[in-house]
């Protein structure tokens, strides 16, 4: 046999790092983390960012869920949303740009015991990473995903967006945006998303409520929630706002969110357009049907340790 | 065929038997004659008779169709290559005739189908053995088919198993497990067209040939490809979740995963493109368990910016590089050493990361698991750079001892009471993860980024931070660096040439070594595995050769040193390294390495 210059180990996660272990602490000894417990670092946003109170209902949601600090995984790509993972006193990844979504799935679907939340901007979702949104929703992994959408491209100061309205002046269209804006609703169901939802920052009560059904959604729920940039796009979304002026419009009562027609009727209007669950159906998960395949294969090795079934599949290359 | 001894005297008219100690046989045709099933069937047969065994085959790149072959070299010696020259050529069409005859040896015997090679220069006919038999039809013949010449391959796996005396029974049993599970009549078939290749006289064949026994006698062998080897180590080493995209030659090994994984309770996930693959290998790793992407040229450039996150982050990942001819789509069915320099250096920014270069197949077997090791050890994207050269082909070798090789690398998720991952302070300089799941009890959690960070992973634009990151990133493997055994001479420490060799050219340089030095030249090689970071010692290892010729299947580029030639130069500044490289798309001959020593020696 060949001899390994590296071979296995075990690799101790205490030593020289503070890594005493301490004992698990059961589930009835644990509170609702407060917001103090759950902040990390302060949001680097600008005054008066929609994106702050996209934060603050995220904590309130840990909050009310009585979630436990360990189990929160918050994942996000690049841009000004994408910071959101230091925000959060919780594991968390930030990766690079348009790529949380794949990224987020490798989570899930090797952690079945993690509930990932992806938060990120237009930019990451519909330009640079929209081919993942749409595989990631036909493909119905289990996380929810949160898009702050501003219109336009904040971190690198003023640029078009792939959600900016035609005649948009960014410092990339002085004289106008002439390319059509993509409909985040309409492109989700017709990716296949399983649970496509539509708030706005300047109703909290409403984006919690969005989050806390994306949660409890078994598949991949996309929530859209428009988050004002004050500093390039100041006053986009005045029209959602009835403080401002504007309408909040909630899906009809009667409306069924089965109905992909329907919803999608219901997405064409982008502007106040109408906020709620637009579409919710359920589908077996990519997480299930992998697990269902697992399963299937296991049964079949009974208790075989796993170096016995490598032996079965050697014996026969004798 | 070496070593030819005395032949038996004929008993009764037909052929006398000459004992050989290893052939080298070609077969060539069409892609979909199944002609790589009968280099398998052989390549299995050698390894079953304790035999070694070195294939090679070459596959166009289009759908259908389009010339093919597979030469198989046995011996009952030690093989290191797949042979330059046949001993054998069974060719079924003009054009396989015409464009391989000449890999055949002087005297060599050519085996053809008459009914599609008519035209024979009268000038071959004594340059070789020429033996014609109408395999088309005799195949409808012994199966009583339809014309449609299937089964040709098995008839002429027959014909071969005649002239070479193997051991039928040993062949049937290969047929009915390769056909086990399907319509029992495809078995049948099988056997039938064999029996009626093994049954020919030969009347016309002026000798044949019997393998004298192998070296290896009681030697638990098994037979694979290098794909295959690389992709069952990396299930013994304990990865059980990968994402990939598909591309030639990576394919198999994300075939087989995606079929395997699932009986050890893991999975292999098919993604969008191969951005996507990385991501999620990269965000299955950081779920607390080494996640495996991989691909070959095209795909590992689009991979290129994720792998540099995961050097930034310190995430364990292992990414599998099956070189293929570039650039761009290249020669994607041939062979070619070109993606080191992408391996070691693509992406932006300083971004250090280990490359490794398994040279057989059994080295790939090992090599995967070596891979995971160094990436969990270190904290680190680890590149497995494999190439076509031993993707496709076929070896034996000895059976690993899987119960003591298995390793359970499942994450641990025990509390902690705190936590710095980035901690500077460390004595071994290596950063480690906790998964997520993992509770600290302190409640400060730490994140991961591709910003430069502080040591619990937040982001930071201290210079001081910056310098001190970059230099545990880079320390952390010039560690392993020194941790790395200093490679082994083959042949005496001292000469007139070194030849370094890298990859799948192991086996063609240490033949030649050998042929070397029964000629009498002062030449010895020098095998690195450890591309990046290269071990130390090596240049105590040069000191003691006038040249030091590196071989690489890659181009000698501006400066004449082609890639690990230019590395080696860059770190030991002798003028005396330079590089023996060509790109034709085949692996090396051994002719090739010693014509091109000679001429530059001169």
């Amino acid at each position: 046999m060949t001899a390994l210059s590296f071979p296995s180990e075990t690799l101790t996660r205490t030593g020289n790092l503070n890594l005493v272990p301490v004992p698990p602490l059961s589930d009835a000894d644990r509170k609702g983390l407060t917001k103090k417990e759950v902040a990390a670092d302060h949001p680097t946003w600008c005054p008066g960012c929609g994106d702050f109170s996209v934060l603050a209902l995220y904590f309130k949601l840990i909050e009310k869920r009585k979630m436990h600090h360990e189990k929160i995984t918050t994942v996000a790509g690049i841009g000004c949303s994408s910071r959101f993972p230091y925000f959060v006193q919780a594991h968390g990844a930030h990766f690079i740009h348009g790529r949380a979504l794949p990224f987020a799935s490798g989570v899930s679907l090797s952690r079945p015991d993690l509930h990932v939340f992806v938060f990120g901007g237009d930019g990451d979702a519909f330009s640079i990473g929209g081919n993942h949104f749409t595989h990631t929703a036909r493909k119905n992994v289990k996380l929810t995903y949160c898009v702050m959408d501003n219109w336009v491209y904040g971190l690198t100061k003023n640029q078009t967006s792939p959600t900016s309205p035609l005649g948009y002046k960014s410092k990339t269209d002085v004289w106008g945006s002439g390319d059509r804006p993509i409909n985040p609703m309409k492109q989700a169901i017709a990716a296949g998303a399983t649970f496509v939802a539509r708030t706005t920052h300047t109703n909290p009560n409403h984006v919690l409520q969005i989050m806390e059904a994306a949660m409890d959604h078994d598949g991949f729920s996309f929530i859209e929630c428009l988050s004002e940039c004050t500093e390039f796009y100041p006053g986009a979304f005045d029209g959602t706002n009835p403080r401002k002026g504007g309408q909040f419009p909630l899906v009809p009562a009667d409306h069924d969110v089965t109905d992909e027609y329907a919803a999608y009727k219901l997405a064409e209007e982008l502007m106040p357009g109408k906020f709620g669950i637009l579409y919710k159906v359920n589908r077996p998960t990519k997480n299930a049907n992998e697990a269902k395949i697992v399963t299937t294969h296991r049964e079949k090795f009974a208790a075989l340790p796993d170096w016995q079934i490598l032996q079965k599949n050697f014996d026969r290359m004798k | 065929m070496s070593d030819t001894t005395t032949a038996t005297a004929p008993a009764d008219g037909t052929p006398q038997v000459s004992h050989i100690s290893e052939a080298v046989i070609r077969i060539a045709g069409n892609s979909q004659d199944g002609i790589q099933a009968i280099g398998g069937f052989l390549a299995r047969l050698a390894g079953r008779s304790e035999q070694e065994v070195m294939t090679f085959m070459t596959i166009p790149s289009t759908i259908s169709g389009g010339p093919s072959i597979f030469q198989v070299r046995i011996g009952s010696g030690e093989v290191l290559s797949a042979g330059d020259e046949a001993d054998m050529l069974l060719c079924f069409y003009q054009h396989s005739y015409e464009a391989h005859l000449g890999s055949l040896k002087p005297g060599g015997i050519v085996l053809y189908d008459s009914d599609h090679v008519s035209e024979i220069n009268p000038e071959n006919l004594s340059k070789y053995r020429h033996i014609g038999l109408p395999i088309s039809s005799l195949v409808v013949e012994a199966t009583g088919g339809t014309g449609r010449e299937k089964g040709k391959n098995v008839y002429s796996l027959g014909l071969i198993a005649k002239m070479f005396n193997l051991d039928v029974p040993k062949l049937h049993r290969l047929l009915g497990e390769r056909f086990a599970g399907k319509d029992p009549k495809v078995a049948e078939t099988a056997i039938a067209a064999f029996n009626g290749g093994y049954s020919h006289t030969l009347a016309t064949a002026a000798e044949l040939f019997k393998f004298k026994p192998g070296e290896n006698v009681g030697l638990n062998q098994i037979v694979m490809g290098g794909n295959e080897a690389l992709a069952y180590g990396l299930i013994a080493a304990g990865v059980r979740f990968g994402a990939g995209y598909p591309i030639t030659p990576w394919s198999d090994i994300m075939e087989l995963l995606r079929k395997e994984l699932p009986k050890y309770g893991g999975s292999f996930m098919q993604t969008e493109d191969e951005i996507a693959a990385v991501s999620m290998a990269i965000g299955a790793s950081w779920g607390g368990r080494v996640a495996v992407t991989g691909s070959s040229g095209p795909g590992i450039s689009l991979k290129t910016e994720a792998i540099g996150w995961a050097v930034m982050a310190e995430i364990p990942l292992v990414v599998v590089d099956v070189q293929r001819g570039g650039p761009s789509t290249g020669m994607p069915t041939n062979v070619e050493q070109s993606d080191l320099n992408i391996a070691c250096f693509g992406g932006h920014g300083d971004s250090p990361r280990v490359v490794i270069a398994p040279s057989s197949v059994e080295d790939c077997f090992y090599t995967a698991i070596e891979a995971v090791n160094i990436a969990r050890k270190y904290s680190t994207p680890v590149i497995i750079l494999t190439d076509q050269g031993i993707a496709s082909r076929i070896e034996a070798f000895p059976m690993p001892d899987l119960e003591k090789i298995c390793q359970d690398i499942s994450p641990d998720l025990t509390p902690v009471a705190d936590h710095k991952p980035y901690d500077l302070a460390a004595t071994d300089g290596i950063t480690r993860h906790l998964a997520p799941g993992t509770r600290v009890a302190s409640g400060k959690y730490p994140v991961v980024t591709g910003l430069e960070h502080d040591e619990l992973g937040h982001p930071t634009g201290s210079p001081k931070l910056h310098v001190q990151m970059t230099a545990k990133r880079r320390n952390k493997l010039k560690k392993l660096g020194a941790d790395l055994p200093t490679p082994d001479v083959f042949g005496p420490p001292e000469g007139q040439v070194l030849l370094v060799s890298w990859g799948s050219s192991k086996g063609p340089v240490q033949e030649a070594v050998k042929q070397a030095r029964a000629a009498g030249d002062a030449v010895s090689a020098l095998h690195i595995k450890y591309i990046n970071p290269l071990p130390n010692g090596l240049e105590k290892i040069f000191e003691a050769f006038s040249h030091v010729f590196v071989v690489e299947l890659n181009d000698e580029g501006f400066y004449g040193y082609g890639q690990l030639g230019a590395v080696l130069r860059a770190r030991y500044c002798d003028p005396k390294i330079r590089g023996l490289n060509k790109v034709d798309g085949l692996t090396w001959k051994i002719r090739e390495i010693l014509d091109r020593v000679k001429a530059m020696t001169k």
